[in-house]
């Protein structure tokens, strides 16, 4: 899993039947310490969050267990919305 | 599977209802000589594994093998380290050039 900031939102109406209803984010990957890493990511909001959150993305087959997203072409899936984070 | 270090934790409330209960911590992988390779990255925990622990970590939908109601985790610590032993011949395959 990874940390990242959501930076964006993404419209498609063109699209898998099964993705209808999803809502998809754009994700920038993000270091424990808060700095920007390289590369973006769309990725299938399952936990409802917002613009600038920082938040926890689940990437590969893993994704279809996500809520809501068994069975469904997906590859990346935000699963949670990060609190904190401490570095010891 | 990869070695990793503890190196902090996160913390989220709101999350798949399935994550409830179980530690995220922050690893950053390394090599079998334990240098730092790639970048940190969060695991779930089934080890109880604590801060600055060597342990290893696996990749992939088997991340949620682990844990009976399988959540939706991609890497997840599944062991800790006692003790390493990598060959001083190092690991690298020899090869040859041809002739």
């Amino acid at each position: 899993m990874i940390l990242a900031r959501v930076v964006g939102t993404v419209v498609a109406t063109r699209k898998d039947p099964r993705l209808e209803g999803k809502k998809l984010l754009i994700l920038k990957p993000v270091s424990p310490d808060g700095k920007d890493e390289a590369g973006y990511v769309v990725s299938v909001d399952t936990v409802s969050a917002g613009y600038r959150e920082r938040v926890i993305a689940v990437a590969g087959s893993s994704a279809r267990m996500a809520d809501g997203c068994k069975d469904t072409p997906v590859d990346n899936a935000i699963i949670g919305i990060v609190d904190d984070v401490s570095m010891d | 599977m990869y070695f990793g270090r503890v190196v902090g934790r996160v913390w989220s409330t709101v999350k798949d209802s399935r994550m409830d209960g179980h530690r995220l911590l922050v690893i950053q992988p390394l090599t079998p000589e334990l240098k730092n390779t790639g970048k940190p990255l969060i695991c779930a925990d089934c080890t109880g594994a604590g801060a600055g622990e060597l342990i290893y970590w696996v990749r992939g939908k088997e991340a949620s093998f682990p844990f009976t109601e399988e959540p939706p985790f991609d890497t997840t610590v599944v062991g800790i380290v006692d003790t390493v032993h990598v060959s001083s011949a190092g690991h690298r395959p020899v090869v040859r050039r041809k002739s």
